[in-house]
């Protein structure tokens, strides 16, 4: 008697160890929330943009004209392309083209790595001529362009950490869909990684014009 | 498609129709920020950012697709934000 009613109650424990916790939704809705906080966070530093712009708008428009508008250019259809191929991957590990996802992924890779090479040539011609925070040359100039270029590497810098970060988790997807731990059937974990990247895209679609085109 | 699967794939052509707006777009600013208008650049630059960002949310990340639930949250997190917005620009404004 007692014996069967362990066995009967052990029974249902021991099966929901094995229930499926999948669940898309809940997972989406989570990555959304920590999307969220991305948004102020980039955004604080907008709002901290937008007022030291209407402080130091001559100095800020004269630091803008110092950038390379066209690198700018370029890396925003990068990061643009990159975008597409992430969407693409997606879109073809639903219709359980894996191949073609891994490859999509690829891509995505490729255009990250791209975006990060144009980026670094930037800060590295920038430090060549001794404009980084606290340096002398950066400390002789007027305040307004200190602001200027503090914000610039401040934020460009935490969206490349994004950048790289994104790749990794890329990465990571790719190495589960090869383990078919991603299946066309359950993808949350992809889809998640593309929420990330674009909104990465998104914020850069921000920063390119109020950074490269205010001059 | 039952409700708990999240997978919404469009058609590829949805994609790249996106990303040719997406890069037209982006020649627009750039062609504006060209014609030097000064104080409308800034403006503009932010008008169509926003566009383009709206572009990226709603077809890369699928949020045409989604529940109402969402757009309640990104309500949320836009008043949110606009009070920020408000409060630093209204303590800047007044000094």
């Amino acid at each position: 008697m007692t014996e069967s009613q362990a066995t009967m109650t052990a029974e249902p424990v021991h099966a929901a160890d094995h229930v499926d916790h999948y669940d898309p939704l809940g997972a989406k809705i989570g990555m959304w929330l920590f999307l969220f906080t991305e948004v102020l966070l980039f955004g604080a530093m907008f709002i901290a943009f937008a007022v030291y712009l209407r402080q130091y708008r001559i100095e800020f428009m004269g630091g803008s004209r110092e950038l390379d508008r066209y690198l700018g250019l370029l890396n925003t259809a990068v990061l643009l392309t990159s975008s597409l191929t992430m969407a693409f991957a997606v879109a073809a590990m639903a219709r359980g083209q894996t191949r073609r996802a891994i490859g999509a992924l690829a891509a995505t890779l490729l255009f990250g790595a791209v975006f990060l090479v144009v980026k670094a040539r930037e800060w590295g011609y920038k430090f060549s001529h001794g404009i980084y925070p606290q340096s002398e040359t950066m400390l002789d100039r007027p305040v307004g362009e200190q602001v200027f270029y503090g914000l610039y590497f401040a934020m460009t810098g935490l969206h490349a950490l994004h950048v790289i970060i994104g790749m990794a988790i890329i990465v990571s997807a790719a190495a589960l869909i090869l383990r078919r731990r991603i299946r066309p059937d359950r993808h949350i974990y992809l889809e998640n990684t593309g929420l990330y990247w674009h909104l990465v895209d998104i914020i850069w679609i921000f920063l390119f014009p109020l950074f490269y085109l205010i001059g | 498609m039952d409700s708990n699967t999240s997978g919404h794939a469009d058609p590829y052509g949805v994609y790249v129709a996106t990303w040719g707006a997406l890069m037209a777009l982006t020649a627009l600013t750039f062609g504006i920020a060209l014609l030097d208008l000064k104080h409308v650049t800034v403006l503009a630059a932010l008008l169509i950012a926003a566009v383009k960002g709206s572009l990226v949310l709603f077809y890369f990340m699928h949020v045409r697709h989604e529940r109402p639930l969402f757009l309640y949250m990104f309500l949320a997190v836009g008043i949110t934000y606009a009070v920020f917005i408000g409060l630093t620009f209204v303590d800047y404004w007044s000094r």
